[in-house]
């Protein structure tokens, strides 16, 4: 898991860039610097939203005492 | 017949034999208050059982207090089942405990009360303690039986909400031999290998001995341990286990620990579309802000005729220098009027003006003569007309003056 911004402090960081620009009394270069963030944060979360692989694994431990993931097979499928 | 001596050893012997026969003592439950309590360093548990009128001293043997699953104390009621007996040393008779339970409650929940007093006193139920779960989690993992029923429900959950969540199941025992260490050894697993940051830990509904790993230490303590944030998801809405309790967050059964883990995924997408949407309005409100002013700078007059100032400048500028010239025009004319008023007073004084006029300056070389009598007959005198001079001679003095 290497993502360097959770999800929560990406939204996070989004709201307050929004709240900034609706409040007003920004330079226009600092509207502009914002906005490009923000642009950025809102794709990073779509991206976590949507490129989260389904996947439901059930972990089981080796001889040598490692871990591996396999799928998980429901009983009844 | 004489009656036989018998020996002390004997008779504690012979009331031993007695009471180890007979059917109601040695196979007694009895009830009773502990009090004297001592427990022995041998492991035995030595007490005396009381009620309101006498007493009975006790054992309890260290191989029957392995299974105790609470710790007796003075002034607890309890239930014992075990022996009347002599203890033939000392010609005492005693009870000897095989079991003990707690009178009035079972001794699983006095072991509950029991452990989840001293945790709570630890700081282990903390609020301050608690991790928060994350909204959005990269994945979930779940330690519960890999069979079951509640495992399927969050399974379900999980996927109606967000149906490309990642999730990790860890099998284990819920109940039974080993369950207890399998579900910490599990929470301990998951912090080593860091490959969820959630994890939901709980089992279907059941009896409190079937719920009972969730309430022993070794579980609390590798939640209470665990780095990552735990949801715990025991049995039904109304039981509660000390796992609950230590747990970051209690859900009332396992399903709804599913709901608690993740947020509804159209939720969550409907929220950032909006902050988008706002995003994008508030740069084009501002944009739209500036432009205008940008427009209204550009229709302002000094905008559109920047020459209008040096103009007026100019203007004042000529009218300064018009006040200026006028004021020297008539200085100067003053000047020139006085000018010509002293050169016709100049004129007026002139001597050649008189001269102009008929008078003429009569000199005896340089003496100019003034008066007839400065001069006598013969003498030679220059008159000095406007024009020249001429020389004469007088001939003829009469003395008169003017009138």
């Amino acid at each position: 898991m290497t993502i360097n911004v959770t999800f929560e402090e990406a939204m996070s960081e989004l709201e307050e860039i929004v709240l900034k620009l609706e409040n007003g009394n920004l330079s226009l270069d600092e509207s502009i610097e914002l906005f490009q963030r923000g642009i950025e944060l809102s794709k990073i979360c779509s991206k976590k939203l949507d490129d989260a692989e389904r996947k439901i694994t059930i972990l089981t431990q080796n001889k040598d005492g490692s871990f591996d993931e396999t799928p998980f097979l429901d009983e009844g499928e | 017949m004489q009656k036989p001596i018998l020996t002390v050893s004997e008779v504690n012997r012979y009331i031993k034999g007695i009471l180890d026969t007979n059917v109601i003592l040695s196979s007694v439950i009895m009830r009773g208050e502990i009090s004297n309590y001592k427990n022995h360093y041998s492991g035995h548990m030595y007490f005396t059982l009381k009620d309101d009128t006498s007493s009975i001293k006790s054992v309890m043997f260290k191989s029957a207090c392995v299974n105790l699953k609470f710790e007796p104390r003075d002034g607890m009621k309890v239930i014992v089942q075990g022996r009347v007996s002599v203890f033939e040393r000392d010609g005492n008779y005693q009870m000897y405990i095989d079991d003990m339970q707690p009178d009035g409650i079972g001794s699983l929940h006095l072991a509950f009360e029991q452990l989840k007093a001293r945790l709570e006193l630890e700081g282990l139920f903390d609020s301050t303690r608690k991790i928060k779960i994350p909204s959005v989690p990269n994945a979930i993992g779940i330690v519960t039986s890999p069979t079951g029923a509640a495992v399927k429900d969050m399974l379900n959950v999980l996927s109606r909400r967000f149906y490309n969540i990642k999730v990790v199941v860890f099998p284990v025992q819920v109940q039974g031999e080993g369950s207890s260490q399998q579900i910490a050894s599990a929470i301990d697993t998951f912090n080593k290998l860091k490959n969820v940051d959630v994890i939901i830990v709980g089992r279907g509904g059941g009896s409190i001995e079937e719920l009972w790993a969730f309430n022993e230490e070794i579980v609390a303590r590798s939640i209470s341990r665990s780095k990552i944030p735990i949801i715990s998801a025991v049995g039904h809405e109304t039981d509660y286990t000390i796992s609950d309790f230590v747990a970051d967050l209690r859900a009332p059964t396992p399903s709804a620990a599913a709901e608690l883990a993740v947020l509804n995924k159209s939720d969550i997408q409907a929220m950032l579309d909006n902050l988008f949407f706002r995003l994008k309005m508030a740069v084009q409100a501002e944009i739209e802000q500036k432009k205008s002013k940008l427009e209204r700078q550009l229709l302002s007059s000094s905008f559109k005729y920047p020459l209008d100032s040096i103009y007026k400048y100019r203007l004042e500028l000529d009218l300064f220098n018009k006040g200026i010239l006028k004021d020297i025009g008539h200085q100067i004319d003053n000047k020139c009027q006085l000018f010509k008023q002293l050169v016709a007073k100049l004129n007026a004084l002139s001597p050649l003006n008189i001269l102009q006029r008929g008078y003429c300056i009569s000199k005896d070389g340089y003496r100019i003569i003034k008066s007839v009598s400065q001069v006598n007959i013969g003498d030679k005198v220059q008159l000095q007309y406007f024009d020249g001079y001429a020389d004469c001679t007088i001939v003829n003095i009469d003395k008169g003056e003017l009138s």
